[in-house]
């Protein structure tokens, strides 16, 4: 302030000086500003120190700084006291620094040419302004200039060039800043492509029908019902096994090849394809009936239907035949072979209809197999017996090619073939129990107690009054050899057994040493017995002797006997009827008999094997269906189907009902065993070297028959009327009737006609003696049967228009004391018939041709048809 | 396996038999065998047709009846005869050709 103060003075005094020059030359008056403070002369006096400092004045002085060490503000003791009053950014260089030098340098260089060129330029411009005194001073430019000229000149050349220089360098910019751009080399691209295997894909489409909602819920279902199942079985402990095998059914369930899964497919296929290739055959067995059979008058035929044969069993004889109780289609053959010297060994095979070309089940066995039976209540156990006497059983449940059990020595088999063996019922405990016949004597009955066949003896077949003195006085019994059994279907105890020295014991299964009853039935060995399936009396029996009995179990003597001219291998009744049987013989032909129809002969004799030296074996009816399968000794097994008239049933009469069942099965046979046992059967109806029965017929009454007759004769004399005494005459005669086959007849007559003889052939049996001619137009023949009718013909020789006409009438008569048909056909029947014949001649010369006529009548009406008992 | 094999081979052995085809779930033809089943391109061919087929008639059977199934088909034509068998997992197709002479001539009546 008062610096300021002081200062002013001094510019007041200045400016007064300066301005007031005038004024101050002029007054010495002070001239006051209005605003001048106006002092006391103490005040003026008063001496104010002054101290120049170095300080800012206007620096702050109460900086303020917060101290993070104490935490607090605090002032900061120094204040910078530089003051700025003027600042100017310069761009001058101390010259001795780096870019001082450094341009210094280069101003040089510049300077230099620059001093050059300026030179130059001057030059120039003096060489210009001096253009006028150009000589003289060109001259002493060029001596004094000349290196200036030359320098010039140089300069001048490089006038161009020099320019360009400073040009170029002043492009350096002051900031020394220069781009420089680069470009990186671009990485040249590449594409690269990566594929997948695209995911396998396929279509699924599926609609969701009712029928398939159902399929899924019923799959659900058997899966919960499976594992509960499951969880059932695991709570047992003791059923430790039983785990396992569900573990291991389990495994190989989920085991199962593709093949396995077409099992049951291909068996459907199989026998589709056997229907196929079988057709007709199967619809012969469906619906095929033999519609001759109504021409046949109670004859029946077999059709022959399939033929199963196994190539395995070629060589085997077919044993055992037997039809499953429950599968009716399904039965059982065993194979093994009756010859003593050539045994091998033995198969079981069991065939269903359905499929006639390869067996269902294939058992094999070292030794033949004899007999096999079926249970009832099992069917799928098959009881088989062998030739070694083993026996054993099949079970057809689980197909090992084993048998389930099986004797042996130690469980005590039979020492010789076991003939036939047969399922009983079960015993008390439940157990399954057979019996077996075998020709050891020993009538055996097998238990199968747990797993274990246990082997009673029922029965020691001994051979009465043949008991021998052996050693030491002991009574030796010879043992007979059981060949075949049957058991009664309804007294269970009781049955019978053939054996090989052709008797028949009636045994009873409590009594082991005795036997109820004894016939003695054949002279060979009993093939077969079996009781009637209706009757509980009536068994029948058949066997080598060429011989078929029928018995009634009371009576000692068979009812009913019949010869089939071959060794009969068996015999079987039909399921259907008590009256109806068949038998089969080892000439190939099959028998079949019905009592109620026709109680002397098959209604059915019919070759069923192709070749003549096979021998049929076995018979059996099938339970249901009308066929008969029939087992021969090649392994051949045929199916045969009975006609109609095979198995008749009885006809209904008009106004009553029809009654079915047993109890009229029972009554027929019956009716025709209580007519039979009025007449002694004594004797066999043929012997044994007659030839075989020709087909009879039974006739029903008031029936006429017509037959055609053809005769040639020669004669030796041409006949003029009828044949006149003294004649020889040839003649042939060919006969066609219903029911008898055609004959051929030689009639000699020798004169004087008292005999003649005739001799028929092959089969008529017919030899007439007598030949009485009573006038020349009459004459009575009498003529005696083989089987000792007596047959009485007349004839009579007339002419009927100018045809020699003769006229014959017989009527036979037979010892029995009944009227019968005349002899030349066949033999003597009963049958109360009368007969006319109406014969045509045509004679030329010595020949004369007759076609004649002849008609039977049935006279009389007979109540019963009893039997004629001669011839 | 050998049981089944065994009914195929006496399958094929009947007259007039072709080869059995096996046909899975989707129509296509498995090798049952080790003949050259699925190289012939007719069985292939067979396969795929009969399958839509079997299905058709399948569906069919059941929606008229839901408990109902399909056992066995024959489709009898003038040449041959076709049989399917189906099952769960497969159909198995079998071509015969029936006219050709069986073993057994139809037989007549035995005088």
């Amino acid at each position: 302030m008062a610096s300021r103060a002081a200062r002013k003075r001094d510019e007041d005094s200045v400016t007064e000086v300066g301005e007031g020059t005038d004024e101050w030359a002029q007054s010495k008056a002070t001239v006051r500003p209005p605003d001048q403070l106006e002092l006391t002369d103490a005040e003026l006096k008063e001496e104010f120190t002054r101290i120049l400092t170095a300080n800012n004045p206007h620096a702050p002085q109460n900086i303020v700084r917060y101290s993070f060490k104490e935490g607090t503000y605090k002032l900061i003791g120094f204040v910078n006291q530089l003051a700025v009053h003027y600042s100017q950014v310069g761009n001058l260089i101390p010259k001795d620094s780096d870019e001082g030098r450094r341009q210094h340098y280069r101003n040089e260089l510049v300077a230099g040419s620059q001093e050059s060129a300026k030179v130059v330029v001057s030059e120039p411009d003096l060489l210009e302004e001096e253009e006028g005194p150009k000589e003289a001073e060109a001259e002493t430019g060029s001596q004094t200039d000349v290196p200036a000229a030359e320098a010039a000149e140089k300069v001048t050349e490089e006038e161009l060039i020099t320019p360009k220089q400073p040009k170029e360098q002043k492009l350096t910019n002051q900031f020394n800043f220069s781009e420089r751009a680069s470009q990186t080399f671009n990485n040249p691209l590449r594409d690269r492509e990566c594929q997948m295997e695209p995911p396998p894909r396929t279509n699924f489409s599926a609609t969701a029908n009712q029928w398939e909602i159902y399929d899924a819920y019923v799959e659900e279902l058997e899966k919960q019902e499976k594992t509960k199942e499951k969880e059932k079985t695991k709570t047992p402990v003791a059923k430790k096994m039983g785990k396992m095998a569900m573990r291991k059914t389990t495994f190989l369930e989920s085991q199962s090849d593709d093949i396995t899964k077409v099992t049951q497919a291909a068996k459907i296929i199989e026998r589709m394809v056997n229907q196929n290739t079988y057709d007709d055959i199967a619809q012969d067995f469906k619906y095929y009936e033999d519609a001759a059979d109504e021409y046949r008058d109670q004859e029946g035929t077999l059709l022959p239907l399939w033929k199963f044969q196994n190539d395995k069993a070629k060589r085997l004889a077919v044993t055992a035949l037997c039809w499953n109780p429950k599968y009716k289609d399904l039965f059982a053959v065993g194979h093994g072979s009756y010859d003593f010297m050539k045994q091998s060994r033995g198969m079981l095979l069991l065939y269903s209809m359905k499929n006639p070309s390869f067996p269902e089940y294939i058992f094999s066995s070292d030794s033949g197999i004899m007999c096999l039976d079926m249970h009832v209540d099992h069917p799928y156990l098959v009881v088989v017996g062998h030739y070694d006497g083993n026996v054993a059983i099949y079970n057809l449940k689980k197909p090992h090619f084993q048998p389930a059990f099986r004797s042996s020595a130690k469980s005590g088999k039979h020492t010789d073939p076991v003939w036939q063996v047969k399922w009983q019922k079960d015993d008390m405990d439940n157990n399954l129990n057979f019996f077996s016949v075998s020709s050891d004597g020993r009538i055996v009955s097998w238990t199968l107690v747990k797993s274990e066949l246990v082997h009673t003896d029922v029965i020691k077949l001994k051979v009465e009054g043949s008991t021998m003195e052996g050693l030491d006085g002991l009574q030796l019994h010879t043992v007979g050899c059981g060949t075949a059994f049957d058991f009664h279907k309804e007294i269970d105890y009781m049955f019978l057994v053939g054996t090989e020295e052709g008797k028949i014991y009636k045994c009873s299964k409590s009594y082991s040493s005795q036997f109820l009853d004894t016939y003695d039935a054949h002279n060979m060995a009993v093939d077969a017995v079996s009781w009637n399936p209706y009757h509980t009396k009536v068994f029948m029996s058949c066997s080598s002797d060429w011989t078929v009995k029928i018995w009634d179990h009371t009576i000692k003597t068979p009812m009913f006997i019949y010869d089939l001219n071959s060794a009969v291998g068996d015999v079987a009744w039909a399921p259907y009827s008590s009256t109806v049987f068949a038998a089969v013989t080892t000439d190939g032909k099959t028998h079949i008999f019905d009592l109620s129809i026709n109680k002397y002969e098959a209604i059915c004799n019919q070759p069923v094997v192709a070749k003549k030296k096979n021998k049929i074996t076995h018979v059996q009816f099938n339970p249901i269906h009308p066929i008969i399968i029939v087992g021969d000794d090649r392994g051949h097994v045929t199916c045969l189907k009975l006609s109609p008239n095979l198995r008749k049933m009885p006809k209904e009469k008009k106004g009553q009902e029809v009654q079915k069942g047993p109890a009229v099965e029972i009554a027929k046979l019956d009716k025709l065993l209580n007519l039979d046992s009025s007449q002694p059967a004594s004797q066999p109806r043929r012997s044994p070297e007659a030839p075989a029965h020709t087909e009879g017929t039974l006739w029903k009454p008031w029936q006429a028959c017509v037959s055609l007759c053809i005769q040639a004769m020669y004669l030796r004399v041409p006949p003029s009327v009828g044949l006149s005494p003294a004649q020889v005459c040839l003649f042939v005669s060919y006969s066609v009737s219903p029911f008898a086959f055609p004959d051929v007849c030689l009639c000699l007559c020798i004169p004087p006609c008292l005999l003649a003889v005739s001799v028929c052939v092959p089969i008529s049996e017919c030899l007439s003696i007598f030949c009485v001619s009573l006038s020349p137009s009459l004459s009575l023949c009498i003529s005696l049967h083989q089987s000792l009718c007596l047959t009485p013909c007349l004839w009579v020789y007339g002419s009927l228009l100018f045809l020699p006409v003769f006229l014959h009438g017989c009527v036979s008569l037979c010892p029995c004391g009944r009227l019968s048909l005349p002899s030349p056909w066949g033999l003597c029947r009963c049958l109360r018939l009368f007969c006319v014949s109406l014969c045509v001649c045509l004679a030329a010369r010595r020949l004369c041709l007759c076609v004649g006529l002849s008609l039977y009548l049935r006279l009389w009406v007979s109540g019963s048809q009893s039997p004629c008992l001669w011839g | 396996m050998t049981e089944v094999e065994e009914t195929l081979k006496q399958l094929q052995s009947q007259k007039g038999m072709q080869v059995p085809l096996v046909v899975n779930t989707e129509g296509i033809p498995t090798t049952t065998q080790d003949t050259t089943t699925t190289d012939n391109p007719t069985t292939t061919q067979d396969a795929s047709l009969m399958y839509s087929f079997i299905l058709k008639v399948r569906s069919t059977i059941h929606d008229t009846d839901p408990q109902n199934d399909l056992i066995f088909l024959q489709i009898r034509s003038k040449k041959n005869e076709i049989m399917v068998a189906p099952d769960k997992d497969y159909f198995l197709i079998v071509i015969q050709n029936p006219t050709e002479q069986a073993a057994l001539s139809a037989p007549g009546v035995v005088p």
